[in-house]
């Protein structure tokens, strides 16, 4: 018989793991909700449950370089006088001189320029800087209205009205003070170094009658010029995309739950909105039945990460991506390189998420003069086009594999699901089979 | 003087010929006639000129004004000079909710009473009203002044920064933030001299002041109940 | 999502002009609406012991005639039936009630609009310029009248969705906004004993006020108690027999102007839906307060 002592491993609880254990601490150590950066990063239903079905004997691929697969994307073709003609239908999210240092916004309007696409402004205004660098820049109309002026409105190529987004649905934009520095509190006509409390809903406007009105003012002020975009978090997407359509939106912008922000509660991005795989296919099926699609056109956001990411998206009926998340770590945000750092801040790269606090080693997310220095706008800018590159190769790769001479060719059919969820969810049949589930209701 | 009559001329096309006026333009008189409650009217003028809106207005009226004088001759919708950037908007008549919204800057005067919201969100801009103005005006009021006459309506000035609002009548009560605060020498003439600028028959020394308590500006466990 | 108006006549030598009057007010509130229109006319009363009903159903070449013979037949009762579009007004020697049941039960195709002793209810998909034309709204006389133009948003566009929503006898209620908790209002009201006709918010307040009065509620009280017990965004118009209330939400974001002179009461989403009515430079003009319910009462 034995005579060490018994030995069971220990155990952690599903429930209460260490995650959840750390948080209760935490809380109760501060008194205050955990704020960080970034999107929902618990796993979900995603593209990666999606497959693409390839050429075959029944369906046949292009060839590489000689014939031809087109990526170009017409935006806002329904009212403006000035539609947007993008190369790549890959664009890049709004994201704020505020939350992003003023290196960043340069290098992401650097890169997109190369690939010619656009980029967006966030919560706070419109830089000089990133006006010049960007060739297609559409402005953010927020319910905080920072910055907002009728000169930067008259500048931008179009006009994006946000109700929300994937990552806080309902939520208002957050800045914490360490950020608020004197430029950024200039723009924002904010003290220095405050919390920025952020407003939700708008404040002249509430409802879909009402957001009617006002993109009516917006198109009379800018002589009816300019592309208007309507961008929601993904939440009821069959009514909300309805709605902005019979409000008179040119292009509707849908953000799942995976979408980043700069900061909000870490409760509100992992519970409250739904991942973009779910949203699609009810966004499209909207438009559909309104006879609107590809005459309002859809643009979607929330962890696209790689062409086939883009693929799926396009072949669930969007005319568009976003991406804010991976531009920034194309930037080259949570880089390895700075692993010394993300040590002191008590993370490690890849995992780095507390972009509120403002010390981020990249300088991306800061608005530290030193730390921001770290980024040059020109290299950086080169990366990101580097990495525009690649998605649309490899959006190109897997269209041509498809027997597409267009990456817009790509349709549902091309498409089937590894999962029951991903299947409901996308509405395409589980891989080998005829069954998609729950097809008598949405 | 333009004489436009909107029942006849799209709106759009009057908004072509206001926003391309040259910089020296002599045609810096213009009257708007059968406006019928329309939308978005003299929205993103940037030119010293001055508009007459005779009748009454929908929502918008005068958004994004820079540089011009725009004055309703009657009733205005939600929103009125939102965002405005410069110039003044005169209302001879009551507006709707958040009039001047979010404005930057310039004068807006509403001779009658204001709806909810009046100034909400104000960047810069001077409001003074006439009349009284509804529930939640000068919400998180940035920057700028909102003068009211008459009485303001419940939770004034809630969640209130660097706006600074002075009330002659009764204030139903005051939002998260908004605190009673001194009216100094320095503050009654700043205030005198925007009452005369808004053509105002009062004595500033009849006002009360209000602004914020700062207790917001950072985060903090204590502060709970606020938010 | 939608415009709503409601106009109430103190001045009894107007009632001829309140039909045109709210067509008027209706055709401002078409860029808020243009998908469906809804109108509620409070006019000719019908004599002691009888009621009237405004039947629908989509089929214009519908047999009217044919109906109210055998509900004459049915319940020995005269009857009387005239033909507005794909609606029907029925005047019946009996109780609304009886009418009621015997059409649920012999023709669930029917269905019923509004019901009561004068409240006559019309609602139809169009721009509500045409709807107001198709029901000869112009020509209606009468002591107040409210209308909802629709722009849909939960529930689909079908004139069942359609505003104004008649829970009781002379009772209509139209609604700009959207409710939050009305799932779970609904699953209670059902408990209660209100049965519903389709999945909209607007219904459940309806029904939630029609249960409040049918327990005893005054009609302020009754909106009183729906401040507290529904959450969302509200501007509310209401209609009964002899009253006429608005009330807005705490929060009040959604649209609301009132305008009273001596002759009349009015309501409407935007102020162009107003400007029209007589003598209305001459009316006094304020928003509904936040939280506040306003009646007036034909009496």
């Amino acid at each position: 018989m034995s005579s060490t002592p018994f030995y069971t491993p220990p155990r952690w609880s599903a429930t209460f793991d260490a995650h959840s254990i750390a948080e209760i601490h935490r809380a109760a150590q501060t008194g205050i909700y955990d704020i960080r950066g970034g999107g929902a990063k618990r796993k979900v239903p995603h593209f990666d449950d999606l497959l693409f079905l390839g050429a075959s004997v029944s369906r046949y691929p292009l060839e590489g370089y000689r014939e031809k697969c087109g990526t170009d994307v017409v935006l806002g073709t329904r009212f403006a006088k000035k539609p947007i003609h993008l190369k790549i239908p890959v664009t890049i999210a709004g994201m704020s001189f505020g939350s992003l240092s003023g290196n960043a916004k340069d290098a992401l309007g650097r890169g997109a320029t190369q690939m010619g696409t656009s980029t967006t402004t966030g919560d706070g205004g419109m830089t000089q800087e990133e006006r010049k660098s960007s060739k297609t820049l559409v402005y953010q109309l927020l319910p905080s209205r920072y910055g907002m002026n009728p000169d930067d409105l008259r500048k931008a190529d179009a006009i994006e009205v946000v109700v929300g987004q994937g990552a806080k649905p309902g939520g208002g934009g957050m800045l914490l003070g360490m950020k608020i520095t004197e430029r950024v509190a200039k723009m924002r006509t904010l003290p220095v170094g405050i919390d920025q409390r952020s407003a939700c809903r708008h404040p002249d406007w509430t409802g879909p009658d009402d957001l009617t009105i006002k993109i009516q003012e917006l198109r009379e002020i800018t002589d009816w010029e300019k592309p208007i975009y309507v961008k929601v978090g993904a939440t009821r997407p069959y009514y909300d995309v309805a709605l902005a359509v019979k409000a008179g939106a040119d292009v509707v912008v849908l953000d799942g739950m995976q979408g980043g922000t700069a900061a909000t509660q870490d409760v509100f991005i992992e519970h409250v909105g739904i991942p973009i795989l779910a949203a699609i296919r009810p966004a499209v099926q909207a438009l559909q039945d309104l006879d609107m699609h590809r005459k309002v056109q859809l643009i979607v956001s929330g962890g696209i990460r790689n062409g086939a990411d883009v693929a799926k998206a396009l072949a669930m009926g969007a005319d568009a991506v976003a991406i804010g998340t991976a531009a920034l770590v194309a930037l080259g945000d949570n880089d390895p390189h700075w692993e010394e750092e993300y040590k002191k801040l008590g993370t490690t790269a890849g995992c780095y998420d507390d972009w509120h606090e403002g010390r981020d080693p990249a300088g991306i997310t800061t608005q530290d003069p030193e730390l921001s220095k770290r980024l040059d706008p020109v290299k950086a800018g080169h990366r990101l086009a580097n990495y525009l590159a690649v998605l649309t190769m490899e959006t190109q790769i897997i269209a041509r594999a498809c027997g597409k001479s267009h990456v817009h060719n790509l349709e549902p059919d091309d498409l089937v699901a590894l999962t029951v969820e991903a299947a409901a969810m996308a509405g395409v049949p589980l891989a080998g089979t005829n069954w998609i589930p729950g097809r008598n209701g949405m | 003087m333009n004489v436009v009559d909107l029942s006849q001329t799209p709106l759009r096309e009057l908004h072509t010929r206001l926003h391309n006026l040259p910089k020296d333009t002599n045609e810096r008189l213009w009257k708007l006639i059968n406006v019928h409650g329309e939308h978005a009217c003299a929205v993103g003028l940037t030119q010293p000129i001055e508009v007459h809106i005779h009748g009454h207005i929908g929502y918008y009226c005068a958004g994004m004004n820079k540089e011009a004088t725009v004055v309703i001759h009657g009733q205005c919708g939600v929103g009125v000079a939102e965002n405005m950037m410069s110039g003044e908007v005169r209302v001879k008549g009551t507006a709707s909710s958040a009039a001047g919204a979010t404005g930057q800057g310039g004068l807006l005067v509403i001779e009658g009473d204001a709806g909810t919201r009046c100034g909400i969100s104000m960047k810069g801009i001077d409001i003074v009203v006439g009349g009284s103005v509804g529930a939640m005006s000068a919400f998180m009021g940035q920057a700028g002044s909102l003068v009211v006459l008459g009485d303001a309506g419940a939770n004034l000035g809630d969640s209130l920064y660097e706006a600074r609002l002075y009330v002659r009548g009764k204030v139903e009560s005051l939002g998260a933030d908004c605190v009673p605060k001194q009216m100094t020498p320095h503050h009654v003439a700043k205030l005198g001299r925007l009452l005369k600028r808004a053509g105002m028959d009062a004595d500033p020394k009849d006002f009360k002041r209000y602004g914020s308590a700062r207790k917001l500006y950072n985060f903090h466990v204590d502060n709970v109940d606020a938010y | 999502m939608c415009g709503i108006v409601g106009l109430f006549l103190k001045n009894p030598a107007l009632q001829s002009s309140l039909g045109s009057h709210l067509e008027t007010m209706l055709i401002g509130m078409t860029e808020r609406g243009p998908d469906s229109a809804g109108i509620a006319v409070y006019h000719s009363p019908v004599a002691k012991g009888r009621s009237k009903l405004t039947l629908f159903n989509a089929d214009e070449a519908y047999p009217w005639r044919k109906l109210a013979g055998d509900l004459a037949a049915a319940l020995n009762v005269e009857t009387d039936v005239s033909q507005k579009g794909n609606h029907a007004l029925l005047v019946a020697e009996t109780t609304e009630a009886k009418v009621i049941d015997w059409v649920h039960a012999e023709h669930p195709e029917v269905r019923i609009m509004g019901y009561g002793s004068l409240m006559e209810v019309y609602k139809d998909m169009g721009l509500p310029g045409d709807v107001a034309k198709k029901y000869g709204l112009a020509g209606m006389s009468g002591t107040h009248a409210i209308g909802h133009t629709r722009m849909a948003t939960e529930s689909a566009v079908t004139t069942e969705h359609s505003h104004p929503f008649t829970p009781a006898p002379d009772m209509c209620l139209v609604h700009n906004g959207s409710l939050s908790n009305h799932n779970n209002l609904r699953k209670w009201l059902k408990k209660q004993g209100q049965s519903f006709d389709t999945d909209n918010d607007s219904e459940v307040a309806a029904r939630y006020f029609a249960y409040r009065l049918s327990e005893g509620a005054t009609l302020k009280e009754a909106l009183e108690a729906g401040l507290t017990d529904l959450d969302g965004f509200f501007t509310f118009t209401m209609g009964t027999k002899d009253g006429f209330a608005v009330v807005r939400d705490a929060i009040a974001c959604k649209p609301a102007v009132l305008a009273e002179n001596d002759d009349w009461v009015a309501m409407a989403s935007e102020f162009r839906s107003l400007a029209y009515l007589p003598n209305v430079d001459k009316a006094k003009i304020w928003e509904p307060a936040p939280a506040t319910v306003y009646t007036w009462s034909l009496h």
